[in-house]
């Protein structure tokens, strides 16, 4: 029951809800999804010199200009493809150890009792809060060739002279994981907080050692919060820009610089727009599995 | 009932916040670094931080995401308290499938392809009505709004969502049209959720790197994008200066806050 | 009735207005919830005066008229505090006092005693009564509760399914049940199923496969020979005894004590007469005594007088 049921109120009531829905719908139909349609658009056009940099989609006849030039260059240079492959890539090894070292923690959290609980929980997102290029900038101290890491290494003895960390994709890993775990963590503590212990002590009553407990119970009960987390950290990975240019290599070449630079560097609109779709393409399939388990989520929860 | 938790969980988890922190503080700690090298000590000073108030890019800039941040925040959290609203109250609607999907997608879309698009949607705009002519402060307070209200959204609708309705019911049995219920009722016990919102908007809106360096134009750089070309090359001492002030009043305002909730709740 | 939900047909009429399509806000009903509903952000007063507020009343007149229905719930002292500085009790009777003050034709109750401990419950179901009384407002109370529904109802609503089946005074309801459903619904009752051997006048004899005799009850419906139908009798208007009880007119039958229960006031038992029906009888523990007076698989006889079963056909 909520005030919309109430529809004996007749027009006069639900006219200002009609107002409440329309303000912001307009807004994100304009803001939101009229600029994919353009950008789909505009993969269809020639780059030319000028402003804009791309041909009009009506001609001086009215009939509609198009072409398959940046698809097909898009499918030829292997370049593209090898940076499609290597941000899916790189951004599911970065989900995986987000996943290795979120879940224990997760979990530990989630076992705490009430106090330290909220003060853990508190610590995780401080972070968050502070700028994420900063954060990124961060790293870039530490992993400098004289930054603190190689310089506590080479105060050990453990190295001779110091080792390169920046610019590799090591470095790359260890930003995005960096940057994303919290939103790995969060929703696997909700998901875990969730959980009534008794069951596991249940289990193991009934015979189970704490591992097998753990896999019957507990983890099938998580996996709604570690599918969550995951999706959450890998879907913007593949897209990230900013890690990759600062922290990784020439190997490192990830699709979201490709994007940038196709745009801003080579002033290509149309390639760079082809990119873009492409990209959407890939990236449909894990943000509709998103929503299936956010609303699966929801409404186990209600 | 207390576990006892196992020396593995204890130390992953000592791990895990060590790796979280440990690069916040050795960015405040070469903050006071005397050497332009900034990696290489040379003696405690805080003449960084003198050079930065000195700083008229960086000042500009901070002025500028404050501002926008300000305003995008605001227009997030209206438009995201509007929707939460409709799709927590409103029951069934036309196009509401519709709505959900475009608010629950900027959330996971990479930045670089919310960028994009915008930018052609002003110059398509550009070509079309002669609007925005010139891009810059306008077009990136349009774009944080944007990707910003589907976070405020969240919060909003998990707020209604657990609140008990019976409320409104009890103040429209009482005599209150719907309308009237909605501000004696439902906003008063949603405002926190909405500061909330508020709050995560403008801190989205202050950090943004990507979207901004595609719809701005000349003359309007945010704060990020000055840090961004300042630490393309490397590490830069009054960088570090200004990320620990950014770290310190962050933190310390997460601090009371906590604090104060902490002691609200206790009463 | 208070306006929440549309009715796939039908009318609602209150004082004979139709109000079917009126909303909640507009009806001269008010409710006090299951869960008191209370505005957490408002005080004890601001709560009471929201209803009165909205209709426009003048705020002289609504001070007074909060004043006093919180007098008659004894909370005038309390005006100044929010709901979770008060205990379950005080916040059922701040709802109480909200829905009052508006004096509407109407009150709706939802299961107003459940979340009361047994001994608030005795003492507010007597202050609803008196309430009532007092404002001589009409209240509709929805509850699972049947001891509730007995002692707050000057009539009752026995629904299944969502059909009124009987609506009636608590004694008619318990005593004359019209149907199967209530008989079995409200309290416990013993049920025979047997078919017409003859009727005359108000007297009916029916005979059951259950028990060996013939069952005779009073009734003022006319039946004929061979109507199928059940005779009903509730456990304490069945008289138990060891001996044969020599009152000629009742109906005596035969059987073994298969399970008691000791409850300190009363003893409940439950008989297996020979064909295999279990009978369950109550009685009162009138003599003072340690030791039972029956024991498991005693022989027994169970006795009740022609008036006190009911005819049920549906």
């Amino acid at each position: 029951m909520n005030a919309g049921d109430v529809s004996v109120t007749g027009k006069g009531g639900q006219l200002w809800q009609r107002f409440v829905i329309a303000i912001p719908y307009l807004w994100l139909l304009l803001f939101f999804l009229a600029p994919f349609a353009i950008v789909f658009k505009i993969s269809f056009s020639d780059p030319i010199i000028g402003q804009p940099p791309f041909t009009p989609t009506f001609d001086d006849a009215g009939n509609v200009v198009s072409t398959w030039d940046n698809y097909r260059f898009l499918f030829s240079d292997k370049l593209y493809g090898l940076s499609y492959l290597k941000s899916v890539v790189t951004a599911a090894i970065a989900t995986f150890f987000c996943l290795l070292l979120g879940f224990p923690m997760a979990y530990a959290i989630a076992r705490s009792d009430e106090r330290t609980r909220n003060l853990l929980l508190l610590l995780i997102i401080l972070p968050f809060w502070i700028s994420f290029l900063l954060r990124v900038y961060a790293w870039m101290g530490l992993l400098n060739n004289y930054g603190v890491i190689n310089n506590l290494l080479l105060w050990l003895g453990v190295i001779d002279s110091p080792i390169q960390l920046m610019y590799t994709d090591f470095a790359v890993y260890i930003g995005l994981v960096y940057s994303y775990l919290p939103f790995m963590i969060l929703p696997l503590y909700a998901s875990l907080e969730r959980m009534n212990w008794r069951l596991v002590e249940a289990a193991m009553d009934l015979g189970a050692g704490p591992l097998r407990a753990f896999r019957d119970i507990t983890w099938p009960l998580a996996r709604p919060g570690v599918i969550a987390g995951c999706l959450l950290v890998f879907i913007p990975a593949i897209g990230e820009y900013v890690i990759p240019y600062l922290l990784g290599g020439p190997e490192s070449l990830m699709i979201g610089r490709v994007l940038f630079d196709e745009f801003f560097v080579n002033r290509d609109w149309p390639l760079a727009s082809s990119v873009a779709v492409v990209l959407l393409v890939l990236l449909v399939i894990p943000i509709v599995l998103l929503q299936r388990s956010q609303g699966a989520d929801q409404e186990g929860a209600a | 009932m207390k576990q006892r938790r196992s020396i593995t969980l204890l130390s992953v988890l000592a791990f895990g916040y060590a790796f979280l922190y440990v690069p916040l503080i050795s960015v405040i700690v070469y903050s006071f670094n005397d050497s332009r090298l900034a990696t290489v000590w040379g003696g405690f000073s805080t003449r960084w931080y003198a050079a930065l108030l000195k700083n008229d890019e960086v000042l500009d800039a901070a002025w500028l995401s404050l501002q926008v941040a300000s305003i995008s925040a605001t227009l997030a959290t209206v438009f995201g308290t509007m929707i939460g609203l409709a799709l927590s109250r409103f029951g069934r609607f036309r196009g509401r499938t519709l709505l959900s999907g475009m608010v629950t997608s900027p959330l996971v879309m990479p930045e670089v392809i919310t960028g994009l698009s915008l930018l052609l949607l002003f110059v398509s705009l550009q070509l079309l009505i002669g609007w925005p002519a010139q891009r810059g402060f306008s077009t990136i307070t349009i774009a944080h709004t944007t990707f910003s209200l589907a976070y405020v959204t969240i919060i909003v609708q998990s707020r209604l969502n657990a609140m008990d309705q019976s409320l409104e019911e009890a103040a429209m049995d009482l005599g209150g049209r719907p309308l009237r219920v909605l501000f004696d009722i439902t906003l008063p016990l949603i405002a926190p959720a909405m500061v909330a919102g508020w709050l995560l908007a403008f801190t989205l809106s202050l950090d943004d790197l990507v979207i901004a360096s595609f719809v701005s134009g000349p003359g309007g750089s945010t704060l990020p994008m000055v840090i961004f070309s300042k630490v393309k090359l490397g590490v830069t001492p009054d960088i570090n200066a200004l990320a620990t002030m950014i770290i310190v009043f962050v933190s310390s305002a997460v601090l009371v806050a906590w604090w104060f909730g902490r002691r609200a709740s206790r009463n | 009735m208070a306006g929440f939900e549309v009715p796939s047909s039908g009318r609602v009429l209150i004082d004979g207005v139709d109000v079917t399509s009126t909303p909640p806000y507009q009806r001269p009903v008010n409710m006090m919830f299951q869960s008191y509903a209370l505005f957490p952000h408002m005080t004890v007063e601001k709560n009471v005066a929201y209803g009165l507020q909205k209709d426009g009343v003048a705020s002289s007149e609504v001070r007074d008229r909060v004043a006093d229905i919180l007098k008659l719930v004894q909370l005038e002292d309390f005006t100044a505090r929010k709901p979770d500085q008060l205990s379950g009790g005080q916040r059922q009777r701040v709802a109480l006092a909200r829905a009052l003050v508006k004096q509407p034709k109407v009150l709706l109750l939802d299961e107003p005693l459940a979340a009361l401990d047994k001994k608030l419950r005795e003492h507010t179901q007597f202050e609803l009564m008196s309430i009532q009384d007092k404002l001589g407002i009409t209240f509709v109370v929805v509850t699972h509760d049947q001891e509730e529904a007995m002692i707050l109802s000057t009539r009752i609503a026995v629904m299944n399914q969502g059909r009124f089946c009987q609506v009636d005074t608590p004694a008619t309801i318990y005593e004359f049940p019209t149907s199967r459903f209530v008989a079995d619904f409200i309290g416990t009752i013993n049920m025979f199923d047997g078919v017409v051997e003859e009727s005359t006048g108000d007297e009916v004899a029916v005979r059951s496969p259950d028990a060996n005799a013939l069952l005779r009850a009073h009734s003022e419906r006319k039946f004929r020979q061979g109507d199928k139908l059940a005779l009903a009798v509730r456990p304490e208007k069945i008289y138990i005894s060891k001996n044969k009880p020599d009152n000629g007119d009742d109906i005596c039958l035969e059987g073994i004590v298969e399970d008691l229960g000791y409850f300190g006031n009363i003893s409940l038992y439950r008989i297996r007469l020979p064909g295999g029906k279990i009978v369950q009888v109550s009685a009162q523990n009138r003599r003072r005594s340690a030791t039972r007076s029956l024991e498991w698989d005693d022989n027994v006889f169970i006795s009740w007088q022609p008036q006190s079963a009911v005819l049920l056909t549906e």
